[in-house]
């Protein structure tokens, strides 16, 4: 990585502007009930790879958006090459030189290359599309920056990485010069990164801007060339790799007040609660996204399953609740065969589910809080009296969740839409815990919450599992993990690569462990 | 809090309809204005031969048929399965009853609760059609419906043509007419008016309430304003969803079997080809209107009713009573527009208000993100 020759942490306000390609000064972005971004301050030099690092929900994505013009700051300034700009749409963007490359894929599969890189920006001449003259300019921008993307190539035919590089030529091709990419070694095996990270070396030599977003500081460490840390909201420093290890960015990424979520003592027993044997389940091209996967959870145990995002974890998930179906695997809770029965027979067998997706899987976000109680629970009391709908059942017991999880909220008859994420989070974490589970399926657990209201879902956890709750926990954020479990297991590609003794591994060596690259100190 | 709340919601409920209706109005005064007809005195006339007691008889009965076709609708509404084959339902439903009520000779309630029966039958097994399309081969309830909206039309015609009975003194055709035991007394309901009210106005009051209590407040109408509102939610809180379409799909199609009933029990006594067609449209515009809430949907039927029977009196003036289309046409329309508008103010107002009184609470504190 070659920086300039700077010691200390590079301050923005100490950096000149000449040679700026981005800079933010004191933006701030509130939405109802949350400020999402406060005074967020970067400064981003043409032709580097700088990157913004974050936990989950820091606020990186609504910063990208804003930048992207998918949303307005309430406060602040936005400074393009050392103009002000304010956009409306992202086409202003777009025509300010900003390309965004988006996490998932927006690829069309059954056009080729050509095709999917012209679409919404067709060359034509005389009314008739030119293909002709677009494919030589792909050829000349994938020959430029080394993306070594063939034209003709139809886009179902292409691997994870390959695709990637289509996106990134689709901006080039729209005239971008800075780049924005949001997580974009979510979705890669280790190799496929290094080549990314060879391509976006060659773009900012080229005199391009990247601004790469990412939480995994081993991959920002090997390739930015400045780092910005947010937390909470806001950013918290800039600091030049050379100057930091892993450790001291983690540290700047979590804040000093982070509780830690250790578990004291372990409340492991000997009966087994939960065995998952041989899951496997084939995506529809065949591909195996589940591959033999099998576990035991014992009552009073916490496994946690570590893992780059996308390795499984959703399906294995999905498959236990029952909402997807497996190609062969065995469900058993204590000795009854689960395999056959349906998601809501599941829960009512004592089954608890958080899911990673409140708003897909977890709210009905235009139904009041009550009624948001009732969900997943339609067949349990104190919410139903037989076939009735026990409202005022439901209400007393929305209340007591409200209490003893500190969901704030002015009454258990608002909208579910005008709470806060993290507490819509705490009201779906106090509906699962209700009912005395017996197991518990936590996807993400913390996800978007603050850090106190993080503390105390820990707590519950901890506390069920003395009572003997089996908990299954999938969570991105690696403290987490560690602290709160009590066995772990690493998952790449729908199979289980490692097993790791939480007592005796850190975040970077469980960081190294997912991505399939081995124990490294 | 929570009155101040429902007070909120209520003014918003019911302020969102005036206000359409009024802008539906203004609209239609307009194209009064433009085509050159008195606005006020069509106004007039309207109410006038509305307000008269047999108009008020045939605006109660017609208001029963759209009823309940509102409430087959709003059935598959609620969960976002859009039926929009009631049309053919009732058609097929009411041809089937017509036809087999013709033919068998009962006393009097068991030959009424057969000929219902058959009704209702018929029409969940029409919707049937398109249930099992949807989950067995994920065909768009919308099209199929429509097609099949298509087939009952053309499959009642030919069927005619089989059990037919020549209508004395025309070309129509019809049904063998049912015996008396098939007739559904009516109500005198009206003073000073010789036209008794449709008996069915009585079944019709009852399929709204058992409605209004089967999706408020159990748990299966739970689970299908769940499904609704979200469907992946839904199905991770356990509601099978192929399930709920099919039983969805049934009970629609079961309640458009009664939307043909008031009038073949209580006026023609036989279906034939002048049976009215189209009231399935005629309650997808109701259910909207009445924002698939039973009791909201009982005004929009009456509303439409009453522009329907009363407009007969602007041809005789020389107003065009196309005019009533017109404006049933913008009242949908501004209806569509103006809930979702209100929809929506009242989400952010909602979400505004919530962060006020936190913001008021000292112990809490803005969260540092959202997800």
């Amino acid at each position: 990585m070659s920086t300039s020759s700077a010691s200390s942490t590079a301050d923005p306000s100490r950096v000149d502007d000449t040679g700026m390609a981005v800079e933010l000064r004191g933006i701030t972005k509130r939405f109802p009930g949350v400020v999402a971004n406060k005074d967020v301050n970067i400064a981003v030099r043409r032709g580097r790879v700088h990157a913004i690092v974050g936990e989950n929900g820091a606020g990186k994505s609504t910063l990208m958006n804003t930048l992207y013009g998918m949303q307005r700051p309430d406060e602040g300034t936005i400074m393009i090459e050392g103009k002000e700009v304010a956009f409306h749409s992202p086409s202003d963007a777009i025509a300010a030189g900003i390309g965004m490359v988006h996490q998932h894929f927006m690829l069309a599969d059954n056009l080729t290359v050509l095709e999917n890189v012209v679409l919404g920006s067709e060359p034509s001449r005389g009314g008739f599309l030119d293909f002709g003259r677009a494919r030589s300019r792909i050829q000349e921008i994938s020959d430029t920056y080394g993306l070594d993307v063939r034209p003709d190539v139809r886009v179902e035919d292409l691997g994870v990485g390959d695709r990637q590089r289509v996106e990134i030529l689709k901006v080039l091709y729209r005239g971008a010069r800075i780049l924005i990419l949001d997580e974009p070694t979510a979705v890669l095996v280790p190799q496929e990164v290094e080549e990314l990270f060879d391509n976006l070396r060659e773009l900012t030599g080229e005199g391009l801007t990247v601004l790469f977003i990412s939480h995994k500081l081993d991959e920002v460490l090997s390739v930015a060339d400045e780092i910005t840390v947010i937390r909470r909201g806001t950013t918290v420093d800039t600091v030049l790799p050379a100057d930091v290890t892993a450790r001291q960015l983690a540290q700047l990424m979590v804040g000093s007040e982070l509780p830690t979520p250790e578990t004291r003592e372990s409340t492991v027993t000997d009966t087994v609660e939960l065995t998952v044997e041989g899951f496997t389940m084939h995506n529809l091209e065949g591909r195996a996204v589940l591959d033999d996967v099998s576990f035991d959870i014992r009552r009073g145990q916490v496994l946690g399953i570590a893992g780059v995002e996308g390795n499984g974890q959703a399906e294995l998930v999905e498959a236990i609740m029952g909402m997807r179906a497996l190609s062969s695997g065995t469900l058993r809770l204590a000795d009854r065969d689960l395999s056959s029965w349906r998601t809501r027979e599941r829960r009512e067998a004592g089954i608890a589910y958080i899911p990673e997706d409140r708003h897909r899987h977890g709210m009905l976000l235009d139904a009041p809080l009550w009624e948001n109680r009732v969900l997943g629970h339609q067949t349990q009391p104190p919410n139903v009296k037989g076939p009735w709908i026990d409202k005022a059942g439901a209400r007393r017991d929305t209340q007591r969740i409200i209490e003893q999880y500190d969901v704030r909220t002015p009454g258990v008859d608002v909208l579910a839409s005008s709470l806060s994420g993290g507490n819509q989070q705490k009201l779906i974490v106090g509906r699962e815990m209700s009912g005395e589970p017996r197991v518990l399926i936590a996807s993400h657990p913390t996800r978007g919450v603050d850090v106190g209201a993080q503390a105390a879902i820990w707590e519950h956890i901890r506390q069920a599992r003395r009572d003997g709750l089996a908990v299954l926990l999938i969570s991105a954020d690696l403290d987490e993990l560690i602290g709160l479990s009590d066995s772990i297991k690493v998952i790449l590609r729908g199979r289980f690569v490692a097993d790791v003794d939480p007592s005796d591994v850190t975040p970077e060596q469980l960081g190294s462990a997912m991505t399939g690259a081995g124990e490294k100190a | 809090m929570s009155p101040r709340v429902d007070l909120r919601r209520l003014v918003l409920a019911i302020g969102a309809p005036v206000l359409a209706i009024i802008f539906a109005s203004l609209v239609t005064a307009l194209v009064l204005v433009a085509a050159g007809d008195p606005v006020w005195s069509t106004v007039t006339t309207l109410w006038d031969y509305g307000s008269q007691p047999r108009t008020i008889a045939l605006t109660l009965n017609q208001g029963t048929t759209y009823y309940l076709s509102a409430l087959a609708v709003a059935i598959g509404f609620r969960m976002n399965l859009f039926n929009i084959g009631v049309d053919g339902q009732y058609r097929a439903a009411a041809f089937a009853a017509a036809a087999i009520g013709g033919a068998v000779s009962l006393p009097k309630p068991l030959h009424l609760l057969l000929i219902v029966a058959v009704a209702v039958a018929v029409g969940a097994m029409w919707a049937s059609i398109a249930a099992v399309l949807k989950v067995t081969r994920g065909v768009s309830e919308v099209i199929s419906t429509i097609m099949l909206n298509a087939i009952a039309t053309a499959l009642i015609a030919y069927l005619l043509r089989k059990v037919k009975v020549d209508v004395a003194g025309s070309n129509n055709i019809g049904t063998k007419p049912l015996p008396e035991s098939g007739h559904f007394p009516g109500i005198p309901l009206i003073p000073g008016s010789t036209l008794d009210v449709y008996g069915f106005l009585v079944v019709a009051v009852l399929a709204g309430i058992a409605y209004s209590v089967l999706l408020g407040r159990t748990r299966f109408g739970f689970d299908l304003r769940a499904t609704g509102r979200s469907q992946s939610a839904a199905v991770a809180s356990g509601v099978d969803v192929k399930r709920m379409v099919i039983v969805s799909m049934l009970l629609s199609g079961a309640i458009a079997g009664l939307v043909g009933m008031p009038q073949l029990l209580g006026s023609s006594y036989s279906y034939s080809l002048d049976f009215p067609a189209g009231l399935g449209f005629t309650g997808i515009a109701i259910a909207l209107v009445g924002r698939n809430n039973a009791v909201g949907m009982v005004f929009a039927a009456l509303l439409f009713s009453f522009l329907d029977v009363s407009s007969v009196i602007l041809d005789i003036n020389d107003i065009s009573k196309e005019i009533v289309l017109i404006m049933q046409g913008t009242i949908v329309l501004s209806v569509v527009v103006v809930y979702e508008l209100v929809r929506r103010y009242g989400i952010a107002a909602e979400q505004r208000r919530v962060s006020r009184e936190l913001t008021r609470t000292p112990a809490s504190e803005p969260e540092g993100a959202r997800a």
